[in-house]
């Protein structure tokens, strides 16, 4: 991990000093070959991208399985249980641990950054499970703790005990990274300003 | 898609608010009464002596207020008598101090040497106030830097249940199971211990009892399957003396020859291994995060030990011992002298750990030496505190779990219909897990001869699952849902006669109380509770003297003590939180009903009347 943050940190510090313009800095991410193919792809924690206008999506190729698919959210809800998740994240409601039901995201909403808070473990109290579960049920758990949040999920609570039926992950799952602005919000910033 | 999302969100937060509504109350005539389950070995004989504690363990009071608990008698009684039912309407702010970390605050203000001491939960700073200036400035902050990942294992926030100040030193725990003990003066450490396997998921959150040269702590960890202990740490150095576990076999238990228990059932070679399924007791819990209580007197220890882990019953078939009871220890060697279990294979999270007061009191003709315990179970024990023999065994709060304590075995008569079955729910059971009453500690007047209990009125239903064990995580295996118990509301404050054996007064609350009493010889109970209201009632009535509302709901434990300039004080902590105000303090979702171990299910609606925050409080009269 201290490896990885100092590499992101200098190849930040690198484009701020050379001036690279924001299409640079996208593509030296986005369009990393070595990221794609690496079976632990290199992931951004922060939500902030300096000089990046638009979101960043998960690259990772196990993603494409998850959307869409009914047997992976409930397959995670199985495994979910089966290693004590919900031990600390109760039903999504938290307790030990943070809650998983609402929009805030400490330490990132896209599913690579779930599925990395779930392998690295985080400070204040979250193992790492990396080497203990199989990454294809890491993924699988990803899926469902994404799902908990969803309205569609939420609109099907019935009763006092959530998450039960877990909605499948929409295609455009990644383009919010977790987190909507409300919808009485106005952006002027996308509506004035312009990319290169 | 964006309409959808918005009509989907619409109903997400329309579900938001009903799943805030709390569930009905469980029907008056689903517990049993006082009259039908309450027994005893023999009927009261008030005439034979007046209730008190004995000098050795509640000497003169000094004014100060040294230890939590107030005295080894644990009365938490203050003879201080400026403050009355008639003046307490003019109580006024005197000074506050914010603690600067908005989770439960359970500690007790430590008040000695002019100077007031308070830890407050995690990350544990420590803050020494100079009460001989005005508006008592800080004279030190100690920051002891708990690991961060302690947070993660502690089952019911992050809290700390306070310090204890002796000889110069002022000695408390932390999250991560650091004992520490300070200078009192400078608040610079003298020695530090670090006693906790985090891997394992341990903690610790008990306020250390420090008597007769030693430091006793224990562990916490009970939902997490962890190897329950107590302690003893060398005072002046912090090096360990000795150490019990609460299950295995007998000599790591510290079972010899001195064990005497007086119940059948307690007796036989290594029960801590036996009463379990093979190898189950390693990871059974037993822990000993609430009250160890010194005896001055006949030179003796108590302790309680937690709950059996997992909380699943049908994975641990047995009676689990040592687990949910009560030891009497040699403080000096740690050898066992007798054990009580008060919840045998218990099904329900009823740990064992609640306060024991101990007193003087008239039984059977004459004047027994006695500890009084409020368990988790509902039950109202009286021990002959040599013997370890029950004299009586009542409920205080809803009970149906068991129709009594049979005063022949000394076990509890279990009502089958409210044993737990894995893969059922079972409804309706009474008390829920958090009990009858918590570890938030009663007083005793010697004025009044009442105990003044701050409890909960609250029921579960519970399913127990099956649950793997994994290191450091929690090993439950329950999905609990609590609920109000008969009457609605959800917190009451008892005033109760512990020889005639009936509660003589009751203040009802609609919010569990889960902060403590301290009663004064100026005749006032003070108690605060979870919505932020703190209270000065009539120790002989119940009548609402006073109340003043705070920044955050209290759960602390109150003191009162004499300042500098001779005058009386009550000092409380505000900081909502603990397992019953997780909703608030935690990051914790109202709608799951079963979060926090099923506790939001009854408690949602708590945001709705306080946010988190924490400070102290201190109150005196215009002088």
């Amino acid at each position: 991990m201290c490896s990885r943050f100092l590499i992101e940190t200098a190849v930040i510090s690198l484009l701020a000093l050379s001036g690279c313009s924001q299409g640079t800095a996208s593509l030296s991410r986005a369009q990393n070959p070595a990221s794609a193919q690496n079976s632990t792809p290199d992931v951004i924690d922060s939500a902030l991208d300096p000089g990046v206008d638009h979101s960043l999506v998960t690259s990772d190729p196990h993603v494409a399985g998850l959307l869409e698919n009914p047997a992976a959210v409930q397959t995670g809800m199985r495994l979910f249980a089966q290693y004590n998740c919900n031990g600390c994240h109760s039903n999504g409601g938290g307790g030990m641990g943070p809650d998983l039901m609402d929009d805030e995201w400490i330490y990132g909403g896209r599913l690579e950054q779930i599925h990395q808070t779930i392998v690295q473990g985080r400070p204040n109290g979250m193992p790492s499970w990396g080497g203990k579960i199989p990454d294809e049920q890491i993924w699988q758990i990803t899926a469902y703790v994404r799902s908990m949040s969803l309205p569609a999920t939420l609109a099907a609570q019935n009763g006092p005990t959530p998450s039960q039926t877990p909605a499948a992950l929409p295609r455009d799952i990644e383009q919010d990274a977790g987190w909507a602005a409300p919808d009485d919000a106005t952006n002027h910033y996308t509506t004035t300003v312009k990319g290169p | 898609m964006r309409s959808l999302v918005a009509s989907l969100l619409l109903s997400a937060v329309s579900l938001a608010l009903r799943a805030q509504t709390i569930p009905a109350p469980v029907p008056d005539n689903a517990v049993f009464t006082l009259k039908d389950i309450g027994h005893a070995i023999a009927d009261p004989t008030p005439q034979a002596g007046r209730t008190m504690p004995s000098a050795a363990n509640a000497p003169a009071d000094d004014g100060q207020w040294t230890m939590p608990s107030k005295n080894y008698a644990s009365t938490r009684f203050s003879s201080q008598t400026e403050i009355t039912p008639q003046n307490a309407k003019d109580l006024k702010v005197d000074f506050t101090f914010s603690l600067a970390v908005n989770k439960g605050q359970e500690a007790a203000p430590i008040i000695a040497d002019n100077t007031l001491f308070v830890v407050t939960a995690y990350p544990n700073y420590v803050y020494a106030l100079d009460l001989t200036k005005p508006g008592a400035p800080l004279k030190w902050k100690f920051s002891p830097k708990p690991a961060p990942a302690s947070q993660g294992l502690a089952c019911c926030d992050v809290v700390n249940r306070g310090g204890t100040y002796d000889k110069g030193k002022f000695i408390f725990d932390t999250l991560d199971g650091q004992v520490i003990a300070l200078d009192a003066k400078t608040g610079t450490a003298l020695w530090r211990t670090r006693l906790l396997n985090l891997s394992e998921g341990e903690t610790m959150t008990m306020a250390p009892t420090v008597a007769n040269g030693r430091v006793y702590v224990g562990n916490s960890g009970g939902e997490m399957g962890v190897r329950g202990w107590i302690m003893a740490l060398d005072e002046d150095s912090g090096k360990q003396v000795w150490k019990a576990f609460n299950t295995g076999p007998d000599k790591e238990v510290l079972i010899g020859a001195d064990f005497k228990p007086f119940y059948d059932s307690e007796r036989g070679a290594d029960l801590g291994v036996k009463s379990w399924p093979p190898e189950a007791w390693k990871i059974g819990g037993g822990s000993v995060w609430g009250w160890v209580t010194y005896d001055a007197e006949l030179n003796m220890l108590y302790h309680g030990t937690g709950n059996p882990g997992p909380w699943n019953a049908a994975q641990r078939p047995g009676d689990n011992k040592w687990t949910a009871g009560m030891f009497a220890r040699d403080p000096v060697t740690g050898a066992a002298h007798w054990f009580y279990q008060t919840s045998p294979h218990d099904e329900h999270d009823y740990d064992g750990i609640n306060e024991q007061i101990l007193l003087d009191m008239p039984f059977q003709g004459s004047m027994r030496k006695v500890l009084i315990h409020f368990d988790r179970n509902g039950f109202l024990y009286v021990i002959d505190r040599k013997s370890g023999q029950v004299l009586s065994a009542d409920p205080f709060g809803a009970t149906n779990w068991a129709r009594g304590i049979d005063m022949t075995t000394g076990r509890p008569i279990v009502n089958p219909e409210k044993s737990t079955r894995q893969g059922e729910d079972v409804r309706d059971i009474c008390p829920t897990a958090s009990g009858s009453k918590d570890w938030n500690p009663s007083s005793f007047s010697p004025d009044t001869g009442l105990l003044y209990i701050p409890h909960e009125n609250m029921c579960m239903d519970k399913m127990d699952v099956e649950v793997n064990y994994i290191a450091g995580t929690p090993y439950v295996g329950a999905a609990v849902h609590m609920k109000p118990g008969p009457g609605g509301n959800r917190g009451e404050l008892t005033a109760w006669d512990p020889v005639a054996r009936h509660p003589v007064w009751a203040v009802k609350e609609n919010f569990p109380i889960w902060s403590g009493t301290v009663v004064t010889a100026g005749g006032l109970v003070f108690y605060g509770t979870m919505d932020g209201w703190f209270k000065a009632v009539d120790a002989q009535t119940g009548a609402l003297a006073w109340r003043f509302k705070v920044d955050s709901g209290i759960i602390s434990q109150p003191v009162s003590y004499r300042g500098p300039d001779g005058h009386q004080y009550i000092a409380v902590l505000s900081g909502v939180g603990g397992w019953s105000g997780a909703v608030v303090s935690g990051p914790v979702d109202p709608r799951d009903g079963t979060a926090a171990l099923g506790m939001v299910n009854v408690m949602s609606d708590l945001p709705k009347y306080t946010t988190a925050g924490g400070a102290l409080y201190v109150f005196s009269l215009p002088h």
